[in-house]
């Protein structure tokens, strides 16, 4: 990595008692860089992605954002540094409407989480901040429609959407295309990469089991099996190297779209 | 627009209620406005943040003998037992709350019902302290700094002491209202809605969690100081796990969805307890059947009829 990494880790172990779910991962991840994790069921992807996102102390090795050490720091703590994340099944607040489910992050990037006594609908630089990540994804006109009402695709938006309004350095998405259509796929990846664009991300990390996504969007895959870093390169690198095919994107899909599950 | 015509016509009601009302109804209204501001705690942990506390009584029997205590120390100022026991209750809830907000569900539940019922025993036990079962005498408190002994006790209960509660009633309702509208009231509410995804939009839960606990006990405790005066006593099972069960079931029976639904719960519980208790004498009996016949058919409780599903 020649490039200034902003998340590192560096040989990373994981162990659950025997089971070893992480063996020696490095990642890195710098400016301007999209990063796909690909691997197959297993192979230590969740694994990674919850001790990158802090939630789980690494057994040996270290996690670094920015250049602090954030391993098991926790999800709260590294958000307020910068890096936001989605979640593979999708997760939404029910009861609360698209625009106060846009709110609640941006309260808390504005640090207002314990004004107890200012009104949230006077609160104009919250609302706006909520309403123009609404415009980026195409939710404004649904935007006090409860979330528990939209249809399935727009939930996963709404999800991705509300990561995205904590204006963060780096987003981790798990799986941002996963329980939608085919058709809904690839309108979900122009909107956040755009969306990310215009906000300003500096780089975003995947992970995708759809391979026509992961090809088609990335700059650089990891392919992680049996918790270690199988390969580390640029998509046509990958497309090309026998072993991360055989092993972690299948035969019949080399060079075109298809899952590997 | 609907709902403050409501909410004007319900505070013009309550002004004008002690000329039009008998006695008897009156004292009535004096528990129902101290358990609407109990509620109004209550359901900012309940409704708002979507944790059942079966101990808020420990938090309601705090305030009513702060009453008591202060009265018999000379202290008979309301402004000063209410604020004494909103500034006890944020102790005692602070230091509870630090233990049960990490957990949920029926594990909160039945830790803060475990304190609730340590304070009622402390109560019970400590005779030379606290008067043990009898429990202890709440002298009549000063109301703005005026001495009102010289009148009769039902002329004081329903005129200023009505007006006082009402006038806490109405100063808490306003601060909760502000409270639930603000954009700590928010991430509440997606804590409730789902903890995980709160947590990754940097909303602290468990912290947030205890904010809310405190909130909730400070409310709880100042209701409690306002039970005290009409009986002019206090005792432990107002630090029951029963109270609190009560407390629930009047969140339950007004809709917890709902800003305004447990201050009507609480009305309709009081008046409706007075009502069967008149007629039969186990009025547990006849509450019991109507808990039931909320939960199954009528979750969203009296407001759910006629009021939007959630609070917003």
């Amino acid at each position: 990595m020649t490039r200034e990494a902003i998340l590192e880790a560096r040989d990373v172990r994981k162990l659950y008692g025997d089971f070893v779910a992480l063996d020696g991962v490095s990642l890195a991840v710098g400016a301007g860089e999209f990063v796909s994790i690909i691997g197959p069921n297993g192979a230590g992807k969740s694994t990674l992605i919850n001790v990158l996102t802090g939630v789980l102390r690494p057994t040996a090795g270290t996690v670094r954002f920015k250049e602090r050490d954030a391993a098991g720091i926790g999800p709260v703590a590294l958000t307020r540094l910068g890096l936001a994340r989605s979640f593979q099944l999708v997760q939404i607040f029910p009861d609360l409407t698209v625009i106060e489910t846009l709110l609640a992050p941006v309260i808390s990037r504005l640090g207002r989480g314990t004004s107890l006594f200012r009104s949230l609908a006077g609160d104009r630089e919250a609302q706006d901040g909520a309403l123009e990540v609404a415009e980026l994804f195409g939710l404004a006109d649904k935007r006090h429609v409860p979330a528990r009402q939209l249809p399935q695709g727009d939930k996963k938006l709404l999800d991705v959407a509300s990561a995205f309004a904590l204006q963060p350095e780096i987003i981790l998405l798990d799986e941002p295309t996963s329980g939608v259509s085919t058709a809904e796929k690839s309108a979900i990846m122009e909107i956040l990469v755009t969306a990310s664009r215009r906000m300003g991300l500096k780089a975003i990390i995947q992970v995708e089991h759809d391979m026509d996504i992961v090809f088609g969007y990335s700059d650089r895959i990891v392919a992680l099996h049996q918790g270690r870093v199988l390969a580390d390169a640029t998509p046509a690198a990958i497309r090309a190297d026998a072993r991360v095919v055989d092993m972690v994107i299948g035969r019949a899909h080399q060079g075109e779209a298809g899952r590997e599950r | 627009m609907k709902g403050r015509v409501v909410l004007g016509l319900a505070l013009v009601a309550l002004l004008v209620l002690p000329l039009a009302l008998s006695p008897y109804r009156l004292l009535l209204m004096l528990p129902f406005m101290a358990y609407g501001v109990i509620l109004l705690g209550l359901n900012l942990l309940f409704g708002y943040t979507g944790l059942v506390s079966f101990g808020h009584a420990l938090f309601v029997g705090i305030g009513a003998y702060t009453g008591a205590f202060l009265t018999h120390a000379g202290i008979r100022s309301l402004e000063v037992i209410v604020l004494a026991a909103a500034v006890l209750g944020a102790v005692a809830a602070a230091l509870v709350g630090l233990l049960c907000v990490r957990y949920v569900k029926i594990y909160f539940g039945m830790l803060t019902l475990a304190f609730g019922m340590v304070f009622y025993t402390f109560l019970l036990k400590f005779y030379r302290l606290t008067g043990g079962d009898e429990g202890m005498q709440v002298l009549r408190p000063l109301l703005l700094g005026l001495n009102l002994d010289a009148m009769p006790k039902t002329t004081y209960l329903v005129g200023p002491y009505y007006y006082y509660c009402l006038g806490v009633l109405v100063v808490a309702a306003a601060v909760m209202w502000r409270i639930v509208h603000s954009p700590f009231g928010l991430c509440l509410r997606t804590i409730r809605d789902n903890p995980l995804k709160a947590e990754a939009l940097g909303v602290s839960v468990t912290r947030y969690r205890w904010y809310a606990f405190v909130i909730s006990g400070v409310f709880a405790a100042v209701g409690g100081a306002l039970l005290g005066p009409p009986t002019g006593n206090v005792d432990p099972t107002l630090a029951y796990w029963t109270h609190s069960g009560s407390l629930v079931f009047m969140a339950l029976l007004g809709g917890f969805a709902s800003f305004f639904g447990p201050v009507l719960g609480a009305f309709v519980f009081i008046f409706l307890q007075d009502a069967v208790m008149s007629v039969v004498p186990y009025w547990r009996l006849v509450f019991g059947a109507i808990l039931a016949i909320i939960v199954i058919f009528a979750p969203g409780g009296l407001m759910g009829f006629f009021a939007r599903p959630r609070p917003s």
